[in-house]
């Protein structure tokens, strides 16, 4: 699916957080959203998936909105987990797609293994440290099989082999026709994995391009900055 | 000190000999409170979920209307619900007044208010944690409500608990819509204060004692139950 964005502000309390910003995206492969804390990365990824409230201007998907929220997972910046098991969180989006028994237990138990939480299958998902619960509302948003995947900096604070596993979870689904767009300000990882870059600065988006020519020379000055380790402002 | 004994020792040959009387007032009490506890839990609960996930414009004022019911002193409660069912009240035609049905009127008015202040603190909280999650998975209004429930039940519990706590310890507002009566609204806080006004404080601490046991029992039988629930499902 892909997405298009028409003169979309932002205002909350008066002030603007977003926009305006016009933008197309590309419908598969990895977006990378980068830029400072505050920049509005966040806020972008939630008015891409319909769950903040613009202000002014459009978004269109290429198909109905109805349609296109059924095939989008998020995965929120600090993971929202139910007060349930595993196992559990596991099953609940696809009891709400009404998938039978069998089917749910097989899927459960394949992404249970994939995240290394197959003997935590009863322990309550609160509970679980930091890393885990990130890792459980990856897999709870992947489980769906959805065709677009928002990831709001999902490796904040995780140790490096978690990461890797991550990584690896992502490549798979981008691999499987998944589409991801997702923020990160880990540098190394938007190098890793983008096809693709937005640049976000102070609510607008300085610079949008192919991640190759994106991280070779940047055109505009807050990227080249950023990319630098400069302070952005 | 040797009174606190005679009242101990009345209170277990009380129980011991299965007394009438205790027996009486003791169903009587649980009757009456639990079906207070019933009703107020069916219009409480519903309600203050209702109210923790919907955006209304008199929400606040809805809440504060709340907490100021909370907050009725029950002998005013009574004295309201006595001269709206008395003989010359609005509803004095239906002779409610000296009946179970009086007292449970009175209890559910009591108590309602607070299992529903509980619930809407409890199910604000979950709802601000689920909020997003819940949005963003494209949930019908009933499936939201239903995961709110299903994922708030013990905290439901202990509103109910809470509720019949103060149901079955009240005494002000029973006492002036039931009476007292023998046999017929005589329960066991309202035989505790009798007794006591007689004097006999051997039975008073007796029936406290039983009143006690009771609650410590209910509440101790609905914190297993809920516990091995959640145990069984986790
Ligand atoms: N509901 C809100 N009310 C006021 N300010 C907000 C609100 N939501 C976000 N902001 C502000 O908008 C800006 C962008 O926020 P966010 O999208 O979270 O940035 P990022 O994810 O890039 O760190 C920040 O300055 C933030 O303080
Ligand atoms: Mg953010």
């Amino acid at each position: 699916m892909s997405v298009s964005l028409q003169d979309v502000v932002v205002r909350r309390r008066g002030k603007t957080v977003l926009g305006p910003i016009t933008l197309e995206l590309p419908n598969a492969g990895f977006t990378m959203v980068i830029g400072p804390n505050g920049a509005g990365k966040t806020t972008l990824l939630k008015v891409l998936h319909g769950v903040e409230r613009i202000s002014s201007g459009s978004v269109s998907w290429s198909v109905p909105s109805q349609t296109a929220r059924e095939g989008q997972a998020y995965v929120f910046q600090s993971p929202i987990m139910l007060r349930r098991s595993v196992r559990a969180n596991l099953a609940y989006p696809l009891q709400l797609l009404g998938l039978n028994k069998a089917d749910i237990s097989a899927r459960v138990t394949k992404w249970a293994a994939r995240i290394g939480l197959s003997a935590a299958l009863h322990f309550p998902a609160p509970r679980l440290s930091g890393g885990e619960q990130q890792k459980l509302a990856l897999a709870r948003a992947l489980i769906r099989r959805p065709n677009t995947l928002f990831l709001d900096e999902p490796c904040a604070n995780l140790d490096g082999s978690s990461i890797r596993e991550i990584e690896e979870i992502l490549r798979e689904a981008v691999h499987a026709g998944t589409q991801i767009i997702m923020t990160t300000h880990h540098l190394g990882q938007a190098r890793r994995l983008a096809d693709h870059v937005v640049f976000l600065n102070n609510g607008q988006i300085e610079e949008q391009a192919s991640a190759a020519p994106f991280f070779d020379a940047p055109s505009s000055v807050g990227a080249s900055a950023f990319l630098n380790g400069d302070i952005v402002e | 000190m040797s009174e606190i004994w005679a009242g101990i020792a009345e209170a277990f040959r009380l129980i011991w000999s299965l007394d009438e009387d205790l027996i009486d007032i003791t169903v009587r009490s649980l009757k009456v409170s639990l079906t207070a506890l019933v009703i107020a839990s069916m219009l409480a609960l519903p309600f203050g979920t209702w109210l923790a996930i919907r955006r209304f414009r008199y929400r606040r004022f809805a809440i504060s209307v709340l907490n100021a019911l909370m907050g009725l002193p029950p002998v005013v409660v009574g004295l309201i619900v006595y001269l709206l069912l008395s003989r010359s009240g609005p509803f004095g035609v239906l002779g409610l007044l000296f009946t179970p049905t009086a007292m449970i009127i009175a209890q559910v008015i009591i108590i309602s208010p607070l299992i529903a202040s509980i619930t809407h603190q409890a199910m604000r909280e979950l709802w601000s944690e689920y909020h997003d999650l819940l949005i963003s998975l494209n949930t019908s209004k009933r499936q939201r409500v239903g995961a709110l429930i299903r994922d708030g039940r013990r905290t439901l519990l202990t509103a109910a608990l809470a509720g019949f706590g103060r149901a079955i310890g009240e005494v002000g507002a029973i006492m002036i819509v039931g009476g007292n009566i023998d046999q017929v609204t005589r329960v066991l806080t309202t035989a505790i204060a009798l007794e006591t006004g007689k004097g006999d404080f051997a039975l008073a601490l007796g029936l406290g004692f039983i009143l006690i046991t009771l609650s410590l029992f209910v509440n101790l039988t609905i914190h297993a139950l809920s516990r091995t629930e959640s145990e069984g499902r986790w």
